[in-house]
């Protein structure tokens, strides 16, 4: 199982497996990056895995004033969702509760993609008649006059629907603190990677799950054999050394976009070495056979 | 590449329809055969040859070498990715019902220019006649899209029953300026006279200057307006003055409540 071993960090001869996905991308602008942020917290917000919320979403990157349609601070969100049907129903309920009602905001469209799904234009029937569209460029938006001013919304939202979610990384240490250290800086070096986002709580996830439960009817349960506490009484997967494990989950626009925020993080994991971080990498598949993505660990490792 | 050439010869004898003359309807022809077009519009015959000197080159972009205010139809029915250039002045109907491209002119244009234009970016340098994108009698709406940007003065209604797109008029603007406006954007840096924006349905004019705009527009107050500020960075290679008049804090005006009243004229603050 164990073959590779980089600056001290063991790496699992293992792949991790992800699935095909739909993504729709927003520009935010709002007129301070506080309220930019704001937004941007709020859409993305209970959006960790489709399991249990309408999509995953989280924030691609910050822009600056020069890269936002309208010259104000904005950002770039990603929203991940198993069709594009799906995207669209997420992004109307989230748009409208999550944006139209933050102050100062605007919304445009962050791609063209491969089709497009009404945002503005379901949405702008808010402004009672009052609604004006501007088109300008090839694009519609629309001008909703809300209480601190005017909701300016892009009618449209390209979806793309080739992209790829469920790329991961197991981050294995000695102990809590330890491992977060690993984990962290390995979230922090995907998140300059361009096209991927890390849905779960600051990128990280600690209940991993595995198929099936002990339970009638619970298609999913904990990951017994990377539970720490476990290690003497289940078929572990973990060595005594072992005593935390956190996973990185990543959703990416592209199968390139996933392979090297994949390859980012590994690298900021492994060069911060076993004694400060982690002893340990590895990834989460369930024996290749249900998604069409494989991202094994020996060609991403520096 | 060198564009494809019209040299004037001579001042048109009567008003010449050049419909015929864009790149797509061009397309596979030889010279000799595009010498034999019939352009001429009262039962005299006028022929390409009989007025222009045809030189070929690259078949998306047209030149005219000389203009004249008997040149009707310039680029009607322009497609998206052509281009056309008159070196001088064009009459009636510049660039009617263009779906795309571009065309310039560095002279002055006649009467219902961009009339019906539903995608081209024009550009003319002189002044244009009256009824800039207006519809014809009869049609129901005039531009439908596009941009026109006019360096000088333009005729009297200007943007009559506007649908969509953007007029910018840097010089000013004859009177009855938008009138019966349905939507789209009308901006003036100059002057205007008498009424604006008569019957304006849900139409945006911005006003470099602010006078009475009448009982039937009623004050709004002063805003920032996000539009206006994708609007200025879109506008900044077309026209400064536009640029610089949208970057800032404009006066509302919502009208006309004579008629749905949801347009406005904008003016700065």
């Amino acid at each position: 199982m164990q073959g590779i071993v980089r600056n001290g960090v063991r790496i699992d001869e293992s792949f991790a497996e992800a699935f095909p996905m739909a993504a729709t991308g927003l520009v935010i602008t709002a007129p301070t990056r506080k309220w930019v942020n704001q937004a941007a917290a709020t859409a993305t917000g209970y959006a960790t895995s489709v399991i249990g919320c309408d999509c995953e979403a989280g924030v691609d990157r910050e822009l600056s004033e020069d890269e936002t349609p309208d010259g104000r601070p904005g950002v770039r969100l990603l929203f991940f969702a198993f069709s594009a049907k799906g995207a669209e129903k997420a992004l109307v309920n989230r748009v409208g509760q999550c944006i139209l009602t933050c102050p100062g905001t605007a919304l445009y469209s962050a791609f063209d993609g491969d089709l497009k799904i009404k945002v503005g234009d379901s949405m702008r029937q808010f402004g009672d008649k009052w609604q004006m569209s501007k088109a300008i460029d090839g694009r519609r938006f629309w001008r909703v006059p809300v209480m601190d001013g005017e909701f300016f919304v892009e009618g449209q939202v390209g979806v793309l629907k080739k992209c790829v979610g469920g790329g991961n990384l197991l981050i294995m240490g000695a102990d809590w603190e330890s491992t977060m250290r690993a984990t962290e800086a390995g979230v922090e070096a995907i998140n300059a990677v361009p096209d991927a986002i890390m849905p779960f709580p600051g990128g990280i996830v600690r209940s991993g799950s595995k198929v099936g439960s002990q339970y009638k009817g619970m298609s999913a349960s904990t990951n017994d054999a990377y539970c720490p506490t476990l290690r003497g009484v289940t078929k572990t997967a973990l060595e005594d050394d072992i005593g935390c494990t956190l996973e990185i989950v990543i959703d990416g626009l592209s199968d390139a976009a996933v392979r090297e925020a994949m390859r980012a993080g590994l690298k900021a994991i492994i060069d911060l070495g076993p004694e400060t971080g982690a002893k340990r990498v590895g990834a989460g598949n369930y024996g290749g056979k249900l998604g069409p993505f494989h991202y094994h660990l020996k060609d991403l490792v520096p | 590449m060198t564009p494809f050439t019209f040299t004037l010869r001579q001042e048109p004898p009567q008003r010449v329809d050049l419909s015929a003359l864009t790149p797509d309807r061009l397309a596979g022809k030889s010279v000799a055969e595009i010498e034999k077009i019939e352009i001429g519009t009262t039962r005299a015959s006028t022929k390409v040859g009989d007025l222009f000197k045809v030189s070929e080159g690259d078949l998306k972009n047209l030149r005219y070498e000389g203009g004249s205010a008997r040149f009707d139809l310039v680029g009607a029915k322009l497609l998206p990715e052509f281009s056309i250039h008159v070196e001088g002045d064009v009459g009636l109907q510049l660039g009617r019902l263009a779906t795309g491209g571009r065309i310039t002119v560095s002279g002055n244009a006649g009467a219902y220019a961009a009339s019906g234009n539903a995608g081209a970016h024009i550009e003319i340098k002189g002044d244009v006649g009256e009824l800039l994108a207006a519809p014809l009698a009869g049609e129901l709406a005039g531009m439908s899209g596009g941009r026109v940007v006019v360096r000088g003065n333009a005729g009297a209604r200007a943007g009559d029953r506007l649908r969509r797109g953007i007029l910018i008029i840097e010089g000013n603007a004859g009177e009855d300026l938008g009138s019966r406006v349905i939507a789209g954007t009308i901006i003036v840096l100059g002057e205007t006279v008498e009424r604006v924006g008569y019957l304006n349905r849900r139409g945006s004019l911005v006003l470099a200057k602010r006078k009475d705009f009448g009982p039937t527009y009623l004050d709004c107050g002063a805003h920032l307006f996000t539009f206006a500020r994708l609007f200025s960075r879109s506008l900044r290679a077309d026209s400064a003055g536009a640029s610089a008049l949208l970057s800032g804090r404009l006066q509302r005006f919502g009208g006309d409540t004579a008629v749905y009243g949801k347009g406005e004229i904008l003016t700065p603050a």
